[in-house]
């Protein structure tokens, strides 16, 4: 994305920002916020109180004015701080309209018949529809393909400008509504109607104009209401106390007292904090679907991840021959190489090349012409099944397959042959270090024999033991799903540093193993992209769906990764745990915040009717004026001060819960209970240097 | 202060020690229902009144029970009052209370509070002080521990909001845990001295030949359970301090231990409850670490003196014969160690029994006892209440604590989510609440003003104390305020009440929305509710919460008090 | 409807039946148990620890009288009634910066200290001139016994060596060494002054 880039204080943002806090004054967005909604009375109150002294002539009240000013200023900075979150937002948002624009579609009548289009606006297009799109044409909505095999443009979206490939059937069969088809052509099923589409939500997401409150944003804003009325009872029965004690307290001093007191630095940020978490999301390039889904990341417990693709390179690769007694190692290369001449996938061709590069055999090719004596043009794939679980080649009287141990065994019995005894120990060899064992049998006339097997290696991609390490820290479980037989799986896992695996996995076994967690209390996160992943992408509590996956997938999951890249969940988990940090980092720092306010309010308050307090006066604040006047103007401009930490986020270390609260207690709790006593003394000298009080 | 006065201390932190584990585990047994050598006798009670012993109550219903329950046994207690001049032993025959002073009364046993705002040998006859007063102090003690352990369950158990069965638990409460404590107590305290009898009051001709009328009755025995159940309520309007209450040195020695018995054992049986006995030894360190604290700032401000007495001629320092300090209001055989400790021992828990006059203590020794109801007495506390106080305030710290780390906040497995934060809050404003808007009404209203006994801050302290003391239903006083007027009476009544039930009613409610949820497994990524860290950080909670809100009143009653005695000002 | 009914009948019944049937055994079995033992092993101390003399009871070795005559040792100052009304048990109740408790209670009570037993202001043992608690405080503490030396001495004729031995064995040390501080119960040094010293028939006054 464009935004990637831009500098926290931008300045049109910024500008853009200034504006709307005056607009947010309105009682109608201030009530949202019970904190910063009492300081809006309070505020109120002191202006009332002004007018009416400056009505009856009362005067002398440069004091009040400048108390009025500053609580006006710190409901204008939190105002500020939510509208520079929401101002990042916006930018990107405006960008996203531009690829929303004003589009034509080819409509379809009959999907079968091409020919026949109708050109209408992209609005009218309703779910359902079918449209056909050429090269140039902007996607008008999103959709499946049905027909068709297409470059697709998607930088609109996923600021990446390297074309996918889209496709009907499979996995990569979604578009998205703006972005455009480079070659070929696509028919396509709208799947959404107008202002509802992906684009239409992204919009909606970056713009916070859909948020909603997360679970921990609302338990949180109950306890800052809670502390809220402790503080207004403190200093409402304050007055009934003075007049006790022989003297009463001047109302703007009150409010003064009381808007000190509430914790309005986390108050006036928590929104900010908020939009900032989601903002920073869209920044990895993840769309979260909700602020709970960025809110359940980071508590996620367990973390499933499907090893091809993901932990692997996905395609494995063939590195050794195994014939078994009375083979010669050329004679299984030669026929392996047969049975994969067909075989279009990554592992057939590289069954190819070994026997190429190890033996000289020729890479024949399905193009070669003539009819040599191996490979007759009656040559017949037989393409692997899920119930076979095995592919080949039938040419006239020879057939060879290969595949699964047990499901090419069952077919060499079938047809009259027999296992050689070792044929066992070498599968199992081959599994117990990580590779995939892949018999190969032929059959002549009717008799079946096993010729060997071959050793074909998955790759794991680099790094992903330090990714595993850094989630552990963070107590996570990392557990890999792979299909492949316990012992394959167990060594790929080992190899990977990943804490668990699950083997021989179904669709149904994912399922399973995701309630099984979950019953147990804890959170799963996965990633999927295949249609199949859908029912698991929806049980669990944060699943992520590629953007290059299919529709299915994209509506099942409640975030989507537009760079489409599976390990992403770590930075998903890290975004989510900062977000709360910063939350309670905030709060412990805006309530420590407290002791220092009192230590120089209370004294001054109480000068003239009891000036033994004057001891409690540890900062020495030059007269009482000044001093209920610096912690209102520390109060006001530690939230501007902490905007960029509430944008940017409190820094994330993976380190176990223990390290993390030692060290945020000590910045922010400490930290909280020294910064006011400097920051107010430095205000009061000040304030005094200036002749403003 | 004296070395020994510092071992006397030490040898009581050890004792309360040495009891935990043990008594915590019987606690444990009586309320799971394996300890059963009274089980005849339970199965006839629960016949007669009808309970299904094996129900299992969902919280809505628990909550119900306890309210029905309190409100049965206080009503019970209005009439008899009320009737006291027909009822039986009652030699002195002393009449019927007032109508408000016996609503202040029963409201006052039934809510754990015996804040007395009458003197006992000039006002309840022997009848009322034993089936009434005493009874509650059974009662009370047990609903407080049925609090509790519902607590516990909801939050060890997984129940989907069911907490057990508050009849049973009452029963068992009462027949296996406070009746056998207090019998042995009883007479540990007649050994040392403490009257146990029915007999009329004594007529004694004095050495210099004046008479002496000495009042008599069934102390011990009221005595020990006001002890064991944090309750409080003396026989005498002397409460502890009375000789025939607390004869001796080992007598106040005992008493103190009964006081923190069963709330410090509490903290071992909810560890053992939720199956991490490390997490109750943090929450038993956490309240010894305050109680620490506060001995150590009342027995340094007792025993400095009073530099105004000093003034006037008063020998402030200890030395081996004379004690010292400040004597006002103290008895001379406990001395000032003993003196400070009991004060804050009373104050930590909720029983707010006296040996010596707090409202005579200095500014700081004064604003000790206060300090520890404001904080909510979660400081080891009353009898169940401590412990589901001291639970909220650790709801809270996990709530903190776990933003901070970046998960969604986890007690023990289960989820801090908004509801639980609301009945936290609940809990937690109810106290600043009743302790601030009933003290702020008094010191302006001229009935509140009347009752006062001190001017200056000493006066405002005194009703900051009145207050706090019946809305942490503690029952000790600045007694100086005369609480027995219509006014205070109902105002001080109605606090009690709501600052009993509008807090164990969140309470049970939080039991029950915990129980409801899943116990997650722990995981680094959690924060370890074990260790030094978890309990600074809930000290630095408790105390942060309580002086951020009382901060400014303190201002102008015990902190503003403290620096004008400094400067020898009078009132 | 009938399930609310169904629901208080549920929560009545045991309520009542509850609270009357745990009234009597908590406050009607149990004290009478205790009363039991208490009278069969500790009859003593369950009566008030009391005094008698020739058959006449003069008070409870555990709660302090009145002495005002100069031949006694005088215990502390009384908020209780009048003063040790032993019915009426309290202590004065007024705080530190009370000006009634510093300049009238305190001051007083000095003065009559420096007069009666030549007291100097500033060696006033603490506890001589403050009310206790219960207003019934038995003991006073040494050296406040001690500084009534000379009087009593004076008053009855007697050597102040004498007294201040006597003194000295009714000093009782804390209890089991470390509980609480030494004191000196007023009434029973006083009885033993009696039998030590005997007054001059008629009164000394």
């Amino acid at each position: 994305m464009t935004s990637k880039k831009r500098p926290l204080f931008d300045k049109p943002i910024v500008l853009r920002a200034i504006r709307e806090s005056f607009g947010k004054l309105s009682p109608r967005h201030m009530v949202r916020n019970p904190v910063m909604f009492v300081v809006l009375l309070g505020s109120v109150l002191t202006t009332v109180v002004l007018i009416i002294d400056a009505v009856a002539h009362r005067g002398g009240s440069g004091f009040t004015i400048q108390i009025a000013i500053w609580l006006w200023f710190t409901v204008l900075f939190a105002n500020f701080a939510e509208a520079m979150a929401e101002g990042r937002g916006k930018a990107q948002a405006d960008s996203l309209r531009k690829a929303r624009t004003e589009t034509h579609a080819k409509k379809l009548e009959d999907p079968a018949d091409h020919l026949s289009s109708e050109l209408v606006s992209g609005t009218s297009l309703r779910s359902g529809d079918f449209v056909i799109c050429t090269p140039g044409d902007i996607i008008p909505g999103d959709g499946e393909v049905t027909e068709g095999v297409a470059s697709v443009d998607e930088s609109a979206i996923t600021g990446e400008s390297a074309p996918v490939i889209r496709e009907a059937g499979g996995d990569r069969s979604a578009v998205t509504g703006g972005t455009k088809v480079l070659s070929d052509f696509l028919v396509i099923r709208i799947t959404a109607n107008p202002g509802e589409t992906f684009i239409d939500r992204m919009i909606a997401l970056v713009e916070g104009a859909s948020r909603q409150k997360t679970p921990n944003e609302i338990a949180l804003t109950i306890l800052l209401s809670g502390l809220t009325i402790i503080f207004l009872l403190a200093v409402a029965t304050l007055q009934p106390f003075a007049i006790y004690s022989g003297g009463s307290v001047a109302l703007p001093v009150l409010v003064a007292l009381l808007v000190c007191l509430i914790p309005t630095t986390i108050g006036g940020l928590l929104s900010a904090i908020g939009i900032a978490g989601m903002d920073r999301m869209i920044q990895q390039n993840v769309i979260a679907m909700s602020g709970r889904a960025v809110e359940a990341a980071g508590d996620v417990n367990t973390l499933l991840l499907d090893k091809t693709g993901t932990i692997t390179l996905g395609n494995r690769q063939a590195v050794e021959f195994v014939p078994v007694a009375g083979v010669t190692l050329e004679e299984l290369a030669d026929r392996a190489q047969l049975a994969s001449l067909p075989d279009e996938t990554p592992e057939g061709r590289s069954i190819v090349v070994l026997a190429k590069t190890q033996f000289g055999l020729r890479g024949r090719s399905l193009a070669d012409d003539g009819g040599t004596p191996e490979r007759p043009h009656e040559m017949e794939f037989v393409p692997f099944s899920a119930s076979t679980r095995m592919s080949g080649v039938n040419m006239g009287g020879l057939q060879l397959r290969k595949g699964a141990g047990d499901s090419v065994a069952k077919w060499v019995r079938e047809n009259g042959g027999s296992i050689p005894p070792e044929l066992q120990g070498q599968v199992e060899r081959i599994a117990k270090i990580g590779g995939t064992p892949l018999v190969v049998a032929e059959c002549v006339g009717a008799k079946a024999r096993t010729l060997g097997v071959v050793y074909l290696k998955d790759v794991v991609k680099g790094g992903m033991r330090e990714r595993f390490d850094r989630l552990r820290a963070m107590g996570i479980r990392t557990i890999m799903i792979t299909g492949d037989n316990p012992l394959t799986a167990a060594a790929i896992a080992q190899e990977a540093g990943v804490d668990d695996f699950l083997a021989e996995a179904k669709p149904e076994d994912k399922m399973a193993l995701i309630r099984r967690e979950q019953s147990g209390g804890k959170l799963v996160a996965m990633t999927g992209d295949g249609t199949n992943d859908a029912p698991a992408l929806a049980q669990a509590d944060v699943g992520v769906s590629m953007n290059s996956g299919t529709q299915a997938a994209k509506e099942a999951g409640n975030m989507v990764d537009l760079d489409s890249n599976p390990t992403k969940l770590i930075e998903i988990v890290e975004i989510g745990k900062q977000l709360l940090m910063t939350r309670g980092s905030l709060t412990t720092f805006s309530i420590a915040n407290d002791v220092a306010k009192y230590f120089a309010i209370i004294p001054a308050m109480f000068a003239v009717t009891y000036p033994a307090l004057n001891a409690l006066n540890v900062m020495r604040l030059h007269s009482p004026q000044s001093a209920i006047l610096a912690s209102v103007i520390f109060n006001a401009l530690i939230i501007i001060a902490l905007i960029p930490l509430a944008l940017r986020g409190v820094r994330y270390r993976p380190a176990s819960a223990a390290v993390i609260l030692r060290r945020n207690l000590l910045i922010y709790g400490v930290g909280g209970l020294v910064v006011p006593f400097v920051g107010i003394k430095l205000l009061d000298v000040l304030l005094v240097l200036t002749r403003l009080v | 202060m004296t070395a020994n006065g510092w071992f006397q201390i030490a040898l009581f932190s050890a004792l309360v020690l040495a009891l935990t584990k043990p008594l915590g585990i019987y606690i444990l047994r009586v309320f799971d229902g394996t300890a059963g050598w009274l089980r005849p006798i339970e199965r006839v009670i629960y016949k007669a009144s009808g309970v299904d012993p094996a129900e299992n109550q969902h919280w809505t219903r628990y909550a119900a029970s306890l309210m029905f329950f309190s409100l049965a046994s206080m009503l019970l207690t209005y009439v008899a009052l009320r009737l006291q001049h027909v009822l039986p032993l009652n030699p002195q025959h002393l009449a019927a209370v007032t109508d408000h002073q016996s609503f202040e009364t029963a409201a006052s046993f039934t809510s754990n509070t015996d804040w007395q705002s009458y003197a006992g040998e000039s006002t309840m006859s022997y009848f009322s002080q034993m089936t009434q007063l005493a009874f509650h102090n059974f009662a009370s003690a047990a609903v407080g521990m049925c609090g509790a352990i519902a607590l516990a369950r909801g939050i060890a158990q997984r129940s989907a909001g069911k907490l057990g069965n508050f009849w049973v638990d009452l029963v068992r409460g009462m027949l296996y845990l406070l009746l056998p404590l207090s019998i042995v107590m009883a007479l540990a305290l007649v050994q040392q001295g403490a009257i146990q009898n029915f007999s009329a009051y004594l007529t004694a001709s004095t050495l210099e030949g004046a008479k002496q009328v000495i009042a008599m009755g069934p102390v011990a025995s009221q005595e020990a359970i006001k002890q064991l159940g944090t309750n409080g309520g003396g026989f005498f309007n002397a409460n502890s301090s009375h000789p025939f209450e607390n004869p001796t040195p080992l007598a106040n020695l005992w008493q103190m231990v009964a006081i923190f018995a069963i709330p410090a054992a509490l903290t071992y049986t909810f560890g053992r409850m939720v199956k991490n006995a490390k997490h109750g030894w943090a929450l038993w360190a956490a309240m010894f670490v305050l109680f620490a604290v506060g001995t150590t700032a009342a027995y340094w401000a007792e025993a400095r003196g009073n530099p105004i007495h000093a003034a006037r001629g008063v020998d402030v320092d200890e030395s081996a014969t004379n004690y010292g300090g400040n004597m006002e209001g103290k008895e001379a055989r406990f001395g000032i160690a003993s003196s400070a400790l009991f004060a804050t021992v009373t104050t930590d828990a909720s029983c707010g029994a006296v040996n010596s006059m707090h409202d005579s203590f200095t500014p700081i020794g004064g604003m000790v006892p206060l300090v520890n109801i404001q904080l909510g007495e979660l400081i080891f506390g009353g009898v169940g209440s401590g412990l589901y106080g001291m639970l909220i305030m650790v709801v809270l710290t996990v709530f903190i604590a776990g933003l901070m780390v970046g998960r969604t906040p986890e007690y023990l497995g289960k989820k801090i989510q908004a509801p639980e934060v609301q009945m936290a809050m609940l809990y937690v404003l109810a106290l600043p609440a009743l302790i601030l808007l009933g003290a702020a009404a008094s010191v302006v209203l001229p009935d509140g003003l009347k009752g006062l006994n001190n001017s200056g801050p000493h006066g405002l302290s005194e009703v900051l104390y009145a207050f706090s003391s019946a809305a942490g239903n503690n029952g000790s006083a600045f007694a100086g305020l005369t609480g027995s007027s219509y006014y205070y009476n109902t105002l001080v009544g109605i606090t009690m009440l709501f600052g009993r039930f509008a807090l164990v009613v969140p309470m049970i409610a939080l039991g029950g929305f915990l129980s409801a949820k899943k116990i997650a497994p722990p995981s680094t990524g959690t924060f370890p509710v074990t260790g030094p860290l978890f309990v600074t950080l809930l000290i630095g909670v408790i105390v942060i919460v309580g002086a951020l809100t009382f901060f400014p009143a303190l201002a102008l009653g015990p902190i503003v008090e403290h620096l004008s005695m400094l400067a020898g000002r009078v009132f | 409807m009938s399930i609310m009914t169904n629901m208080l009948r549920k929560q009545l019944r045991p309520a009542i039946v509850l609270t009357i049937v745990l009234c009597v055994i908590t406050g009607a079995l149990y004290p009478a148990v205790v009363t039991a033992i208490a009278q069969l092993v500790f009859p003593r101390q369950a009566n008030g620890s009391i005094i008698k003399a020739n058959g006449r009871v003069i008070g409870s070795s555990l709660i302090g009288q009145s002495f005002a005559s100069a031949e006694y040792f005088h215990g502390r100052p009384s908020a209780a009634g009048a003063g040790y009304d032993a019915t009426a048990s309290g202590g004065t109740n007024k705080g530190p910066t009370d000006a009634k408790l510093a300049d009238t209670l305190v001051a007083q009570a000095i003065d009559s200290v420096v007069k009666l037993d030549g007291g100097v202001k500033g060696q006033i043992p603490s506890d001589m001139v403050t009310s206790s608690g219960s207003g019934l405080d038995p003991d006073i503490s040494p050296a406040n016994a001690v500084l009534q030396v000379a009087r009593v001495a004076r008053a009855r004729g007697a050597q102040a060596d004498s007294v201040r031995a006597l003194v000295d064995s009714h000093t009782r040390p804390r209890q089991l060494g470390v509980l609480g501080d030494p004191t000196v119960n007023v009434l029973q040094l006083n009885l033993a002054l009696d039998t030590v010293f005997p007054r001059a028939k008629g009164g000394a006054q």
